[in-house]
């Protein structure tokens, strides 16, 4: 255990419940006062496959994990087998003894499960159990964990794990750090927190990983948080019916990964020519097409910028963490219905999927502007033309007005036309739009930066990576520049964060170098690229080397 | 109370002798009752996809949602989930719903959205001046098939009911009272409404002689028989030279999806109490 930090992996078949195991000890690590991550590694199916998480804790604010790990809870052969070169000469192994041999402590899963009159599910509490004791957590607070976060058969579960807690040994105990309780969440439940905290109230999806999580979330709760969920017939579908969903009053958000966006930027044009707000999560995972569904990458940056015919303004924002995620969700909404415009969250399956410690009392108030609204004095005009470019926006139902949306080129009351010099007018509105988000959101802090401030050389990187770089930054001595905000691109702020940089290195999930190509769009070049496509993240091992390489 | 105009200032650009102006014309007679009636415009939505007949959308002086090819269903699926107050209404063409947009159409039935769909066939793509649609007779010469579509036509009526709408009918832009008695009819049903529009195509499809000598009324009287409506859809086929039935096919009541999905009427809940006590669980 290199300093306060520890890491846990837990690895079997998929349908074995690896997900919610890793959940479990993820909990632990917080109850012990280290801030949790959770990365969760599977392939695309339902039975067999090897799944694996790993679960790490720090002292320190983190948002990726290791490839070194000091636990290992084997509930197949194979986990042994595939993880070897995680291991270190002190990695404790603990396994179903029924199934798997190897050095450590081996568990009677069958014996217990049959003692206790468990079913086999329950086999996984069983080398938690076991897990608990070799590190030396307190049964408290095994017993805390299993009675918060077992929503079903908490206590045959615990009496489970008791068992193994019994037979085991303590052999590298986890240091307690305190009692500092982070919220255990991931990106997509943070990104539909942040959504609801901005005052959505339709979601409409169809499921796609890794997006479909978030669906799954708002589902699950939408009676909770007072909101409509649809699941339609296809993305073609979803795209439409929010679009009608927001005409008519209510603040909808559509949710996708790449191969479904394709199928919604017919959609997101008409969004943009008639002014409709919208917002759009998008969560990246490899391409191009069907590619590797349950994996990772940041492919799709100049797709969502480009995308749908024609000009229209639009607001993209990239968050790297839950936190982040949370915020900018929220401002996302905020800014969709103030400028009525399309605005994207862009995610990754990293950040969708991954469990990151979030401090609840950090979770801030976020700002919900008040919309220009229509006075009723004059007849009402859907695309009123005014200095912001933004027309006062009322829906169908408000008396006395009437609303008059409209894909075509329109004049200012919604009707279509041909006539040159109101195309004209209504492009310089909907550009004016674009010029005033630009301004407000210079009140923001769109580029983040971390490491080392008076560093010469800088890495850039944007999204689920800004973890692993600000590790390595701080590592080498280097600073971080994250621009969270992708459109309208925030050149200004970007400029002031690379002060004193002299060498500017980008570091990427992809094979292009897609912020690279932006940052120079916007006058902004850089000395070398660092890109990874394999639909894994960068860990803080692979890309400190990686980085070194290209320093001087 | 005013009433207020219903045809706006915009220049009508529909041939002359198209059966589109039949349908306006039912339109805003239907409209104006209605307003007579008590029911305030306001809460009216006109929602069209792309074709001659969505310019509906500019031409009516009401609320209006003028979308994009093949789409007006979806999103009029949304706006009554939006406002359940809201009559929505979908001009369509026989191109936008029947090719391009067909999936939403079945979903809309399948769902039994209370929407109502007029689709404007003409049974060819007036706008884009004249490729054969999915319900252009066999041998349709059109500008995309000029040896003729080696294609036989789908049948509307059938696949509406196959789907589940729970109000359909067939009306002809030559019979404007029977027509105007459908629409409403379609209007005041709770549920998914589609009324099949012979629309003569002065232009590209003129097929007035042909249904003159062919279509006769539908008696009036229960029409919650799925089975003998299938016979009945069935009698023709957009392709033969039978007789062609106007009038009313089948209506029941059922459901509606607006009712479903919106199980209860959504409070403003106390959004950062509920974030917050998410947040704590998860602690
Ligand atoms: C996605 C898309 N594809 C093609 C078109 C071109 N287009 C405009 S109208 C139309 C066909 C219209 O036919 P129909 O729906 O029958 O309407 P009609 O003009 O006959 O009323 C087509 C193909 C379009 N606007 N959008
Ligand atoms: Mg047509």
């Amino acid at each position: 255990m290199a300093g306060k930090e520890v890491s846990v992996l837990v690895g079997g078949r998929a349908g074995d419940g690896i997900n919610s195991a890793g959940a479990v000890i993820a909990h632990f690590l917080n109850h012990l006062g280290y801030v949790p991550y959770l990365y969760f590694d599977y392939p695309s199916l339902i039975r067999g496959g090897h799944n694996f998480g790993i679960i790490r804790g720090s002292e320190k604010p983190i948002g990726v994990h290791h490839d070194a790990v000091d636990f290992v809870l084997a509930l197949n052969q194979e986990t042994v087998f595939r993880h070897r070169a995680r291991f270190h000469e002190g990695t404790v192994i603990l396994f179903n003894a029924d199934v798997v041999h190897a050095d450590g402590q081996g568990v009677p899963v069958k014996k217990i499960l049959l003692e206790e009159k468990a079913p086999a599910i329950m086999g996984n509490s069983a080398v938690i159990g076991a897990f608990a004791k070799a590190a030396g957590i307190p049964w408290d607070t095994v017993n805390a964990v299993f009675s918060a976060h077992m929503p079903k058969g908490a206590d045959l579960n615990l009496r489970v794990a008791r068992r193994a807690y019994d037979q085991c040994s303590t052999v590298l105990t986890i240091p307690p750090l305190g009692d500092r309780r982070l919220s255990l969440i991931t990106g997509n439940e943070a990104i539909g927190l942040g959504m609801v905290a901005g005052g959505l109230s339709a979601y409409v999806s169809y499921p796609m990983t890794p997006s479909s999580s978030l669906l799954h979330f708002l589902a699950e709760n939408a009676e909770r948080f007072g909101i409509t969920v649809v699941h339609p017939e296809n993305e073609i579908a979803v795209m439409l019916m929010a679009l009608g969903l927001s005409y008519g009053g209510q603040r909808a958000a559509v949710g996708t990964s790449g191969g479904g966006f394709c199928l919604m930027t017919e959609g997101l044009s008409l969004a943009g020519m008639a002014e409709i707000p919208v917002v759009l999560v998008v969560s990246q995972r490899t391409g191009p097409s069907t590619g590797l569904p349950t994996y990772s990458a940041q492919s799709d940056l100049h797709f969502i910028l480009n995308a749908g015919q024609g000009e229209f303004p639009r607001f993209v924002v990239a968050p790297a963490d839950a936190q982040e995620a949370f915020f900018w969700s929220a401002v996302a909404m905020n800014i969709a219905w103030k400028y009525q415009i399309p605005a994207f969250i862009l995610a990754d399956k990293t950040l969708s999927e991954g469990v990151y410690g979030v401090d609840p009392s950090k979770i801030a108030d976020v700002r919900q502007d008040g919309l220009l609204s229509w006075d009723g004095t004059e007849p009402y005009r859907r695309y009123a033309d005014t200095p912001s470019g933004i027309s006062p926006l009322t829906f169908p139902g408000t008396k006395g007005a009437v609303v008059k949306v409209n894909s075509y080129a329109h004049d200012e009351s919604g009707i279509t036309t041909e006539d040159a010099g109101t195309v004209v007018q209504m492009t310089d509105k909907r550009v004016r739009k674009a010029a005033s988000l630009s301004t407000e959101m210079e009140s923001y802090k769109t580029v983040l930066t971390e490491g080392v401030p008076g560093a010469t050389t800088a890495i850039a990187c944007w999204g689920s990576t800004k973890g692993v770089c600000s590790e390595v930054a701080e590592e080498l001595g280097l600073r971080t520049i994250q621009p969270v905000m992708m459109s309208p691109f925030p050149t200004g702020q970007c400029t002031k964060a690379l002060a004193g940089i002299r060498r500017l290195i980008v570091v990427e999930e992809n094979a292009n170098g897609q912020l690279a190509a932006l940052l120079r769009l916007n006058g902004i070049p850089h000395d070398a690229t660092v890109l990874q496509y394999d639909g894994r993240p960068f860990t803080p091992d692979t890309l400190l080397s990686r980085v070194r390489k290209v320093i001087v | 109370m005013t009433e207020r105009p219903l045809i706006t200032d915009a220049q009508n650009t529909w041939c002359p002798g198209c059966g589109n102006f039949t349908i306006q014309h039912t339109l805003k007679a239907v409209l104006s009752d209605m307003e007579k009636e008590g029911k305030s415009l306001d809460d009216v939505v006109l929602v069209t996809g792309i074709g001659c007949h969505a310019k509906m959308a500019d031409y009516l002086n009401i609320n209006s949602f003028y979308a994009i090819h093949g789409r007006a269903v979806p999103v009029a699926t949304g706006i009554k989930l939006a406002n359940k107050r809201l009559t929505v209404i979908c001009c369509v063409g026989d191109g936008d719903a029947y090719a391009e947009g067909l999936d939403h159409l079945i979903f809309a039935a399948k769902r039994n959205i209370d929407i109502t769909v007029l689709v404007h066939n003409n049974r060819v793509y007036g706008l884009t001046t004249g490729q054969y649609t999915p319900t252009s007779p066999l041998g349709f010469r059109g500008r995309s098939t000029p040896s003729g579509t080696p294609e036989y036509p789908l049948n509307p009526l059938e696949l509406m009911l196959a789907s589940g709408a729970t109000y359909i009918a067939r009306g002809y832009t030559k019979k404007m009272d029977q027509l105007n008695h459908l629409v409403r009819g379609g209007i005041g049903h709770k549920g998914f409404a589609c009324i099949d529009i012979l629309q003569i195509c002065a232009t590209f499809f003129n097929m007035t002689d042909f249904y003159n000598t062919r279509v006769y009324d539908l008696p009036d009287g229960d029409k919650g028989d799925f089975l003998s409506a299938c016979q009945k859809a069935r009698e023709w086929d957009y392709n033969s030279e039978s007789n062609i039935a106007l009038g009313l096919f089948y209506q029941r009541s059922f459901p509606t999806f607006e009712d479903r999905v919106i199980r209860k009427p959504v409070q403003k809940p106390d959004r950062k109490g509920v974030i917050g006590e998410f947040l704590k669980a998860h602690q």
